[in-house]
């Protein structure tokens, strides 16, 4: 079963089409990627999932229900998970309170949000820090406090918009052992520009060109295929 | 007095009301458009320049039409002067971040307003006009179903009033040219523009703050000035035309030129025949609930285009 | 955690028990001044709701606190009214007057917000004048001292009438600290620290801030209704830009997003205005100058200082 599936989204601006009658399913459980050169509407597509952008036309279902006319934080509230592309947390707030706002909207007991908190931050590697300002924290720690956010929120499906963006090596190998963690029990959409990481994580990866869906399969035959190849060359942006 | 005539008479006291809203109301404009900060000391600074104004009248004593004419002149440098301080001492020092620009303007609004009361003191004093012949005005009538013309006692306009219209519409015409035409007015647009770039271009952001900020308080004071032989100065009397100003430019569309432009004509002419109607205050909650709408459902005022 | 609260609980205790005392041992003078800085201070915790923990800079409180004070006179001296119904009524006004403004002038933000607010406090303002056949204008009305009761207790008398304060300042501090200590405290302080992710971590943003503009407008009005009983006046002064500007000024001399900054910036305030009064009618001046102080080099205000330097776990 689907737990994500998008029909015939489109969004124009200004008469130009960033996104063009896109489709999309996205299984149960699945990690998916999307992929595709600058420029090609990924940002667009994703904020139209997540509810940030309003589509000019097409229907967007989620674990079942039609969800196109939802705000985003009713689809946040349903189960949809979101982390921001550019780093966006409470820097004022301590790093455990950060996590515990996005554990208390489902949770109302002390002692149940302290715990998803506490594995939330356990998973990410900032147990030890949770009493810090998160504005004090390194660039790269903020992003993983943003991915703690995230599965302190216990989404059916988790969106990260380029996680490993900004990332040191060992940051990124981080990442993957998470993205392993969560493989099954968590739904997984992901914008990647890491051609590495896309090629170990994900299931499933979806090419994105020009607003339109120009090529779907697994990673190797992402890899392999020509229409892709002449996108990336095309669009200026070769794989990285 | 017929209909027809008071009517008239209504008309032309909005015509010099709406003259000198447009002026202040231009001065809170370039302000919120260059610098986008909202300055809610304005009219203190019109205060201040009807205050000066009899202050440097009573000074030189002499002729009436003197005294005004130096007033005229150095009262706006004044205040100018003061605002172009008020600007690099405070606005500078906050980095002109808008809510906070708010709250520190709304600290300078009473020290401006509270020194004067301690040293200019509570009363509320006249300024002679340098002229003042009054223009008796004709109405038509029918008369046998012949039009003829006549003069309804009490249809008369001062000569100075008709001066300040006159006066006012020149100075409009001044700026629009000082920002379409000269080097200053490039500088000023490109800062709208793109502070950034313009900072990135080598513009001197933070003089063209200033001398935006200081032209703005010098627009206010100059339409004191013309007022001030009308009205008297007073302590408080900046709470009005900041009042008006707000209106004219958040319906005119926040800052731009021409829409105020248009307001100020629109809500000084109304104010003057709306109150032949209604009572004034009465106009006044309408007006404010009108800006207040406007700003609800239509931010981008109602002669504004929408974007997109 | 539980150890902040602890501490927490013997300050704000230990606040209320001071207050409490200070009633047998001020000289009268001070006495009626300290009653009138409580429920005062009530305004400013109400408005330090909205402001110092949601984010949200009105201009336009006194439309809320005149709401409180007017619905409460009026109900007295148009209805006959007894003075503990005619509380409630100003208090159930004032915070539909909030629901209703703020639904309007939640659509905008920033800059626009403090504009729109403005604006309809002026228009409220103007209202009172416009109806001064029954609000008689600037002027204003006394509530008779016979109607300044309630079941028996006479709110005219100074130690009752300080009592009577105490309580509704008792009230605000327990709500605000209830607050801030719960979940939709919480979120507040998430939508003023970063709108967006408290919105993308599924908060309906709009709902939090309409119901703290709810509580912060009743808070106002509740400190409004309270004045007209405690002190019999009710004037067109009060919805005037000035008192939307003084909670304003409270809020940030006490330290905005502080439990106990209101109370602190009111007293500070109302006496440095109490003695320059006697020097000089300019004493608005004080204002002025404080409030360009506190924006250029203390933003974070007296209690928010405090906290910063040396009482971290202040709420």
């Amino acid at each position: 079963m689907n737990i994500l599936s998008a029909r015939g989204l489109t969004k124009n601006f200004n008469g130009l089409s960033a996104v063009d009658n896109v489709c999309l399913d996205v299984p149960h459980g699945q990690v998916r990627a999307l992929i595709g050169p600058n420029g090609a509407g990924k940002t667009t597509l994703v904020g139209m999932l997540s509810g940030r952008v309003t589509p000019s036309s097409g229907s967007i279902t989620f674990d079942g229900r039609e969800v196109t006319s939802w705000p985003s934080h009713k689809r946040i509230a349903a189960g949809v998970g979101y982390t921001f592309q550019i780093t966006s947390i409470f820097p004022n707030l301590s790093v455990w309170e950060n996590v515990a706002l996005a554990a208390r909207r489902k949770l109302t007991a002390a002692k149940a949000v302290e715990q998803a908190v506490r594995s939330a931050l356990d998973e990410v590697g900032l147990g030890s820090r949770q009493a810090e300002s998160a504005g004090d924290l390194s660039y790269g720690h903020q992003r993983l406090l943003e991915i703690a956010m995230g599965l302190a929120q216990a989404p059916k499906l988790l969106i990260l918009d380029e996680p490993t963006q900004g990332l040191a090596g060992g940051e990124v190998a981080d990442f993957l052992n998470l993205i392993a963690k969560l493989r099954g029990g968590t739904t997984v959409f992901l914008i990647e520009h890491n051609m590495d990481v896309v090629m170990q994580v994900a299931d499933f990866v979806t090419v994105l060109d020009s607003g339109r869906v120009i090529f779907e399969g697994t990673p190797k035959e992402v890899k392999a295929s020509e229409t892709v190849q002449v996108a990336y060359l095309g669009g200026g942006d070769a794989a990285a | 007095m017929d209909f027809g005539p008071y009517l008239m008479l209504a008309t032309l006291e909005g015509a010099v009301t709406a003259a000198v809203l447009a002026l202040t109301a231009s001065g809170l404009a370039l302000v919120f458009g260059v610098m986008r900060v909202v300055n809610v000391a304005h009219g203190e600074f019109f205060m201040l320049g009807a205050v000066l104004a009899w202050w440097v009248t009573n000074m030189l004593g002499g002729s009436a039409a003197f005294g005004f004419a130096v007033a005229l002149i150095v009262v706006p440098v004044l205040v100018g002067f003061l605002a172009v301080v008020t600007d690099m001492t405070v606005l500078k020092r906050i980095n002109y971040d808008p809510e906070r620009t708010i709250v520190a303007t709304i600290g300078i609004l009473y020290i401006f307003q509270q020194v004067t009361l301690m040293t200019y003191g509570p009363d509320a004093r006249p300024v002679v006009p340098p002229f003042n012949t009054r223009l008796a005005l004709p109405w038509i009538e029918f008369v046998d179903g012949e039009i003829s013309l006549y003069w309804p006692w009490g249809l008369s306009i001062t000569s100075y009033k008709l001066a300040v219209i006159g006066a006012a519409a020149l100075v409009l015409v001044g700026l629009w040219v000082l920002m379409t035409r000269s080097k200053l007015g490039l500088l000023m647009r490109a800062t709208e523009q793109d502070r950034d770039m313009a900072l990135a271009f080598g513009i001197p952001v933070e003089r063209v703050y200033a001398l935006v900020f200081g032209l703005g308080a010098a627009m206010a004071a100059l339409a004191a000035v013309l007022i001030v032989p009308i009205q008297q100065a007073h302590y408080l009397m900046g709470h009005d035309p900041l009042l008006l100003s707000f209106i004219v430019v958040i319906i005119g569309g926040l800052g731009s030129f021409p829409g105020t432009i248009l307001a100020a004509l629109l809500i000084g002419l109304s104010d003057g025949v709306i109150s032949v109607f209604f009572s004034p205050t009465l106009a006044k909650i309408l007006a404010t609930l009108l800006v207040a709408l406007v700003l609800v459902f239509r931010p981008q005022g109602l002669f504004g285009a929408r974007d997109t | 955690m539980t150890a902040d609260m602890r501490k927490s609980l013997l300050l704000h205790g230990g606040v209320l028990l001071g207050l409490l005392a200070l009633q047998y041992v001020l000289p009268a003078y001070h006495h009626g001044n300290l009653a009138r800085v409580m429920v005062l201070a009530s305004y400013a915790m109400g408005y330090n709701l909205l402001f110092g923990y949601t984010g949200l800079l009105s201009l336009g409180h006194a439309l809320f606190f005149a709401a409180g004070l007017y619905g409460t006179g009026l109900a007295i001296s148009q209805f006959g009214v007894s003075a503990g119904v005619a509380l409630a009524v100003g208090v159930l006004f004032g915070t539909l007057v909030g629901i209703v403004i703020g639904a309007l002038a939640l659509r905008t933000e920033g800059v626009a917000f403090m504009i729109v607010t403005l604006m309809f406090a002026q228009a409220g303002y103007l209202t009172i004048l416009y109806f001064g056949q029954y609000t008689r204008g600037d002027e204003g009305f006394v509530i008779a001292l016979a109607d300044r009761n309630i079941s028996g207790w006479d709110l005219s008398d100074p130690s009752v009438r300080y009592f009577a304060a105490f309580i509704v300042f008792s009230a605000a501090l327990l709500m605000c600290l209830t607050v801030v200590k719960s979940r939709f405290g919480k979120v507040l302080i998430a939508i003023r620290e970063n709108e967006e992710r408290a919105r993308m971590l599924g908060y309906n943003v709009d709902r939090f801030k309409l119901a703290a503009i709810g509580l912060s407008a009743s808070l106002a009005a509740l400190s409004g209704a309270a004045y007209g009983v405690l002190f019999g006046y009710v004037g067109a002064s009060f919805a005037s830009v000035q008192y939307s500007i003084l909670p304003l000024l409270w809020v940030l001399l006490g330290g905005a997003g502080t439990v106990l900054g209101p109370l602190v910036g009111t007293l500070f305030m109302f006496y440095l205005i109490d003695l320059s009064s006697g020097i000089t009618t300019a004493y608005m001046l004080i204002a002025g100058v404080v409030l360009v102080f506190l924006t250029l080099f203390a933003p974070q205000g007296l209690m928010g200082e405090l906290r910063r330097r040396a009482i971290r776990w202040l709420p």
